[in-house]
């Protein structure tokens, strides 16, 4: 739980200058941070403010123009997002992006596809690496559908799913892939107050028993405040503030950000 | 998973098929169709069974639309008799089956890895332009390499299914003569069947655990969202070019099959109407899964038969005479030039439809049916029967 600090070598993922625009429109301009191993980091800012960007720079699916993206001191530019996938980064979308007519067990299943190695020659007969891969496999999905209380609906195609749940599994389907760091977009958007109880219970799991590292996008103050160890504010494609949940809090930048700014008015208390 | 019904029934249904060949010699055999008819037909459903596995995987498992289903098969066959006829004025080096036949999947699958690059980096109604094109190349191609082809509307002669080991002067087993099999008198159409049928379970056993395994979800994960698929860890590039040419290999086997099961073809059978044809039987039958896929098929080819079968029965009927059935007959059947009525069975004589174009009628007819009412096709209606009966007698 405590802030590891970057003493033992590199951070996990370093972020440094990172510029990402579309034609005009810039998304992001010279962003720069870092997670360390173990860290339940959280990016937050009001919409359009870049957080998905960054996720699809880490992910490789937008190719930033400038700056760099350091996983373990080594470059993940030019990489395919395959590519990121297959070095352990693992993601849930913001809006529910699961394989819609598999059922949530097939999905889970194929978050493992990065941790099996059977080409379609075996899987097609069925023979020696294919078999093996394919029932070993299956008892770690078991794992995992019973560490998110997924059980009764593991045989439903997941479209016919409450959205709750399909969040869950989409969480899971990250999980599968035993990623060493996990980037959680909105993981409670939607959500009522019960399941958002069960979600942040989840990624407290996830960082405790697991240990993996996390990025949390999230527009749920009370949530990032309450579980973040770090917290990155973005507005507009920059940062404005970063350092622990309290400290980010009492920003008047953040607050102008959020609120607006009026200059006379009072300022209210975040979260 | 299969449950111990799925399994029992699958044996039953498997034996049945088996017997299928011998099925005369039991009374109250349905013997309308005439028995090696019925093999014809079965074969025939066994072939193009094969075709549509190849093209489900592409385009209902891997969502990928192709229209060139049609190239790959006529490839697989010219591949086929290249290696397989005997040589003579055309090309033709008389090897045995089992050289010509892995070759025309092989060679397929490496022309469609070769134009795959092209095609996989544009998706949806572009892709299906895309391969549409591969028919139209293939189609000019075919009539004009005379040497391998035989040329437009004459075709060529396609090897017989006889297995040798070489190029001996009698096939060790020979499925293009009639004969006696473990005490059976049987004909060459139920030889042929058995083979034909032996091959779709081969090629449904190969498309079922793609489908299972690793390959397949990958497949799947494409097909549903593909940003999320290769964030999972899949390259979308290299799983589209395998389901290209897996596919291919797929339908290079079936046009081989095929060319040889009907001996002759011309050029011209692989057209643009039999890729549409594949497409058809997968929406029919139910896009993604391997039983829609057989049960598609089986119902596109028998249908028309059925159909013809129907009308040539009903222009009897109303040749041999009276009855309220008569009546009804003679005002949708036109059975000579100048009979007025909806379907002609004298073909191009007349203002009706012949039983051909009724065919084509019903085809788009249904697609759109299955489109609007069914888009999981027979395997949906398969699936809601059996959750009925599941259940019964309560609703649920």
């Amino acid at each position: 739980m405590a802030l590891v600090s970057a003493s033992n070598g590199s951070p996990l993922l370093e972020v440094r200058d990172v510029s990402l625009s579309f034609k005009g429109l810039v998304a992001l301009e010279k962003v720069s941070f870092h997670v360390d191993e173990g860290e339940l980091y959280s990016i937050i800012g009001p919409n359009g403010a870049g957080k998905t960007s960054i996720f699809n720079c880490i992910n490789q699916v937008y190719k930033p123009q400038e700056g760099s993206i350091l996983w373990k001191g080594e470059s993940l530019l030019g990489l395919k997002p395959n590519q990121t996938a297959e070095r352990g980064i693992a993601r849930t979308f913001q809006n529910i992006e699961l394989f819609a007519h598999m059922t949530v067990m097939e999905n889970i299943l194929s978050g493992r596809h990065v941790r099996m190695s059977h080409g379609w020659i075996s899987g097609a007969l069925w023979w020696g690496r294919a078999s093996r891969e394919e029932l070993e496999n299956r008892f770690k999905v078991e794992d995992i559908i019973d560490f998110l209380e997924i059980e009764q609906w593991r045989r439903y195609p997941v479209g016919l799913l409450p959205y709750g749940v399909q969040k869950r599994v989409e969480l899971g389907r990250a999980l599968a892939m035993e990623p060493e760091l996990l980037l959680l977009d909105e993981p409670v958007a939607g959500m009522n107050l019960e399941e958002t109880e069960d979600m942040a219970r989840f990624i407290l799991d996830i960082q405790d028993e697991l240990g993996i590292t996390m990025i949390l996008v999230e527009h749920d103050m009370s949530l990032v405040m309450d579980i973040a160890d770090r917290v990155m504010v973005l507005d507009f494609g920059r940062k404005i503030a970063e350092g622990p949940p309290q400290e980010v809090q009492t920003n008047v930048g953040v607050i102008s950000a959020y609120l607006g700014t009026t200059g006379e008015a009072p300022i209210p208390e975040l979260g | 998973m299969p449950t111990v019904t799925k399994k029992v029934a699958l044996a039953f249904f498997l034996v049945l098929a088996a017997l299928a060949p011998i099925a005369s010699s039991i009374p109250f055999y349905p013997d309308f169709l005439g028995h090696n008819d019925w093999m014809k037909l079965l074969s025939h459903v066994s072939i193009f069974g094969i075709g549509a596995l190849g093209i489900n995987l592409l385009t209902g498992v891997a969502g990928q639309v192709s229209l060139g289903h049609a190239f790959f098969m006529g490839l697989g066959a010219y591949v086929a008799v290249v290696f397989g006829a005997p040589p003579g004025d055309l090309w033709g080096l008389g090897l045995p089956m089992w050289i010509w036949l892995p070759l025309a999947g092989i060679i397929p699958a490496i022309v469609g890895l070769l134009v795959g690059p092209a095609a996989v980096r544009v998706r949806g109604l572009y892709l299906a332009f895309a391969t549409l094109g591969l028919v139209f190349i293939g189609e000019w191609a075919w009539r004009n390499l005379k040497f391998v082809t035989g040329g437009a509307f004459s075709g060529r002669k396609f090897p017989k299914f006889q297995w040798r080991v070489w190029k001996e002067e009698e096939p060790v087993v020979d499925f293009a003569s009639d004969g006696e099999w473990l005490g059976f008198e049987i004909t060459e159409e139920a030889k042929i069947y058995l083979l034909m049928l032996g091959f779709l379970v081969v090629a449904t056993v190969v498309a079922k655990n793609l489908q299972r395994t690793r390959t397949g979800r990958a497949f799947q994960a494409i097909r549903d969202r593909d940003i999320a698929a290769e964030v999972m860890g899949v390259d979308e590039f290299r799983y589209k070019l395998t389901a290209f040419g897996i596919s291919s290999a797929f339908a290079g086997v079936a046009g081989a099959l095929f060319a040889s099961f009907v001996g002759r073809q011309i050029p011209e059978t692989w057209d643009l109407f039999l890729s549409v044809e594949f497409i058809a039987i997968i929406l029919i039958g139910g896009a993604g899964t391997v039983s829609g896929a057989l049960m598609g098929t089986a119902f596109v080819i028998i249908l028309p038969r059925l159909v013809q079968d129907f009308t040539e029965w009903l222009s009897g009927v109303i040749e041999s005479g009276e009855g309220t059935l008569a009546t009804v007959a003679d005002v949708v059947v036109a059975i000579s030039a100048d009979d007025g009525g909806l379907i002609n069975t004298i073909p191009g004589v007349g203002p009706g439809l012949s039983v051909f174009q009724l065919n084509q009628v019903l085809f788009g007819l249904l697609i759109i049916l299955f489109m609007i009412f069914e888009p999981l096709g027979l395997y949906g209606i398969w699936v809601r029967v059996r959750n009925y009966w599941k259940g019964w007698p309560f609703t649920y």
